[in-house]
């Protein structure tokens, strides 16, 4: 029994200095913009969005997706046409993204779960690649020159977008948004199952689970999340191009996952906020980003495989870390 | 002039040569990652990179030491070999005990780093490399032209298939590599060496791709990207053929390249979803794959 006590007290100041951190984060978030580019912030931002919707996949229900470029690019493209050539309000268009992004999620989920393991991953990358190709092939996608000049318009009407401060307020909204919504998903009682299946399938499936609808859920909404964090790098860049729907995309939210820490919540928030500030400063040195990425990879999967976040868990709260 | 479905037969018997020649590569590369899967669980993401390599290994013999094809369908294998030798032992060899996964991602940022290499010092153009005089020119069959060296990789490639599948299924050597992949602690329990056993499987499968790339480079031009998009159609073919068996890898990648040069004659914009679009079919019909066994 005191050893319980023990760990209960341990898990209770863990949860408080947690608490404590992600205040300090939040409220860090909100001055940043005075003392760093916005536009850099903003596209942090939307990849650590988009990082903790593939943790929700990876890290939750076990699942490697090598296909969420899909999501993220193909949600871009959605927005900045319904905005763009449509005429619509930019939340309108984010929501279409979404939705649109939901719905590739359900097609590439329905045939990806059909597999396991490593030929889920596979799946993944092949159909994303078609997606690729689908993207280069259609008109509306304005192929090499992706949709360019895309406006931010007015949000619901009244707050004006192209007021950076505005935009950085409102994508940092979403962000927390976004990010709370993960949190609540991982920690219902359908979070708790997704975790049993990435634990032990056949168990989850024993206990009566039906485990593909519960992976096809999962699938949808980390798709859906991508999707959000690809339709507001629209917005906020005012454009959509091929970029964002390579394969390379799916490697690199992959990375940044890896770095911060799998299954972990902060985790890929810092893992994305490394990895883009890394590509920042290379992009001006000239050594080339694809060796760094490639190298980093390489080192966390041989050394480091729990990520920044995980490590820090792992000596700093072993007890509580343990469960 | 001859039609075959309102197509003149010229252009028909073309593509298919097209798709033949793509199936070899598809069947040679999905016959590597089969056999390193077979025995080390591991998805080799780097098998495009070394393909890559082993097109730029003949290049830059070629174009640094003035040593020809002939040597180097030798040296670019055996040098891609050593290579993957080297990185079994440094690193993958470390992560069998982990889930398979982190061998996919290992070898995925390995790929990216060898890219990244050589698209720093040689740019994203190809750079061409010559045909053999040996088997330059064609051949005409009467109903085609044939290049002589398209007619090469053909059979070059059938050649090696079969010659790996006999490797495997016919030899001693193969019955161990057979038997480590049903029971590696039981073989290891009876005197062989399983750890070697792996680490010349890994440099066989790269030495495999490596070879693959040398007979690509007078076809495809060198070029640091050739790999990258090739591996991923390979990855639907080993979708479509599952990994259970060293035929099936073979098949499906003749297949399929035929299948995407049939689409080439009557739907060109489809012709690289094809292989796309048959893995969706095979996944909702046959979850397993053509020849897998359910894992």
């Amino acid at each position: 029994m005191p050893e319980l006590t023990l760990r209960e007290t341990s898990a209770k100041t863990s949860a408080r200095l947690e608490w404590t951190l992600v205040g300090l984060g939040i409220l860090a978030l909100l001055v940043a913009p005075f003392l760093v580019y916005p536009i850099f912030l903003m596209k942090m931002l939307c990849f650590a969005l988009f990082a903790c919707a593939f943790n929700l996949l990876l890290g939750y229900t076990g699942l490697l997706s090598f296909g969420h470029a899909t999501f993220f690019g193909g949600a871009a493209y959605f927005t900045a046409h319904a905005v763009k050539v449509w005429g619509w309000p930019p939340e309108a268009g984010i929501l279409l993204g979404m939705a649109g992004a939901a719905l590739l999620g359900l097609v590439m989920g329905f045939f990806a779960i059909r597999r396991q393991g490593i030929y889920f991953a596979m799946i993944t990358l092949a159909l994303s690649q078609m997606f690729f190709f689908f993207c280069v092939q259609s008109p509306f996608t304005q192929g090499e020159d992706g949709i360019q000049g895309v406006p931010r318009g007015m949000l619901l009407g009244v707050l004006d977008l192209n007021v950076s401060l505005n935009m950085y307020y409102f994508v940092l909204a979403v962000f927390l948004i976004g990010v709370f919504a993960i949190w609540r998903i991982v920690n219902s009682p359908f979070g708790m199952i997704l975790r049993s299946i990435r634990e032990n399938e056949n168990r989850a499936i024993s206990l009566g689970y039906s485990v593909a609808n519960y992976k096809l859920g999962a699938f949808v909404m980390s798709a859906a999340l991508a999707g959000l964090a690809g339709s507001l790098k629209a917005i906020v860049f005012q454009f959509a191009t091929l970029t964002d729907v390579t394969w390379q995309m799916s490697g690199e939210v992959i990375l940044m996952t890896l770095l911060g820490g799998i299954g972990t919540m902060v985790g890929p928030i810092i893992g994305a906020s490394l990895v883009i500030g890394l590509e920042n400063t290379l992009a001006t040195s000239g050594f080339p980003v694809t060796i760094a990425t490639g190298l980093i990879f390489m080192v966390c999967v041989l050394v480091f495989r729990r990520g920044i976040v995980g490590e820090f868990y792992a000596r700093f709260f072993k007890r509580a870390g343990k469960d | 002039m001859t039609m075959i479905f309102g197509i003149p037969v010229q252009a028909f018997l073309g593509q298919l040569l097209v798709g033949l020649i793509n199936g070899s590569f598809y069947a040679m590369l999905s016959l590597g990652l089969a056999v390193i899967f077979g025995l080390l669980r591991v998805i080799n993401f780097a098998h495009g990179a070394q393909y890559m390599l082993g097109a730029f290994v003949g290049y830059l013999l070629l174009t640094y030491l003035g040593i020809g094809y002939w040597p180097a369908l030798i040296l670019a294998p055996l040098i891609v070999g050593v290579f993957g030798i080297v990185v079994e032992r440094l690193a993958l060899s470390r992560l069998y005990d982990l889930d398979p996964l982190y061998g996919l991602l290992f070898t995925f940022g390995l790929a990216l780093v060898l890219e990244g290499i050589f698209r720093y010092y040689y740019g994203v153009s190809g750079n061409p490399y010559a045909v053999p005089p040996l088997l330059s020119g064609g051949t005409n069959l009467g109903f085609m032209f044939l290049p002589n060296y398209r007619g090469w990789v053909v059979v070059a490639s059938l050649i090696v298939c079969f010659g790996i599948w006999a490797l495997i299924e016919k030899t001693r050597l193969g019955s161990y590599l057979r038997a480590a992949t049903e029971n590696p602690r039981l073989v290891q329990a009876f005197g062989v060496n399983v750890p070697l056993l792996l680490t010349l499987t890994y440099g066989l499968g790269s030495a495999l791709a490596g070879l693959a790339g040398i007979l690509a480079a007078p076809i495809y031009q060198v070029s640091p990207l050739m790999g990258s998009d090739l591996i991923i159609v390979v990855f639907a073919v080993v979708v479509v053929g599952g990994m259970g068996s060293i035929l099936g890898a073979i098949v499906t990648g003749y297949m399929l390249g035929l299948a995407e040069g049939l689409t080439k004659v009557f739907y060109p914009e489809a012709s690289n979803l094809v292989v796309f679009v048959i893995m969706a079919i095979v996944l909702l019909v046959r979850p397993a794959g053509l020849f897998g066994r359910d894992a």
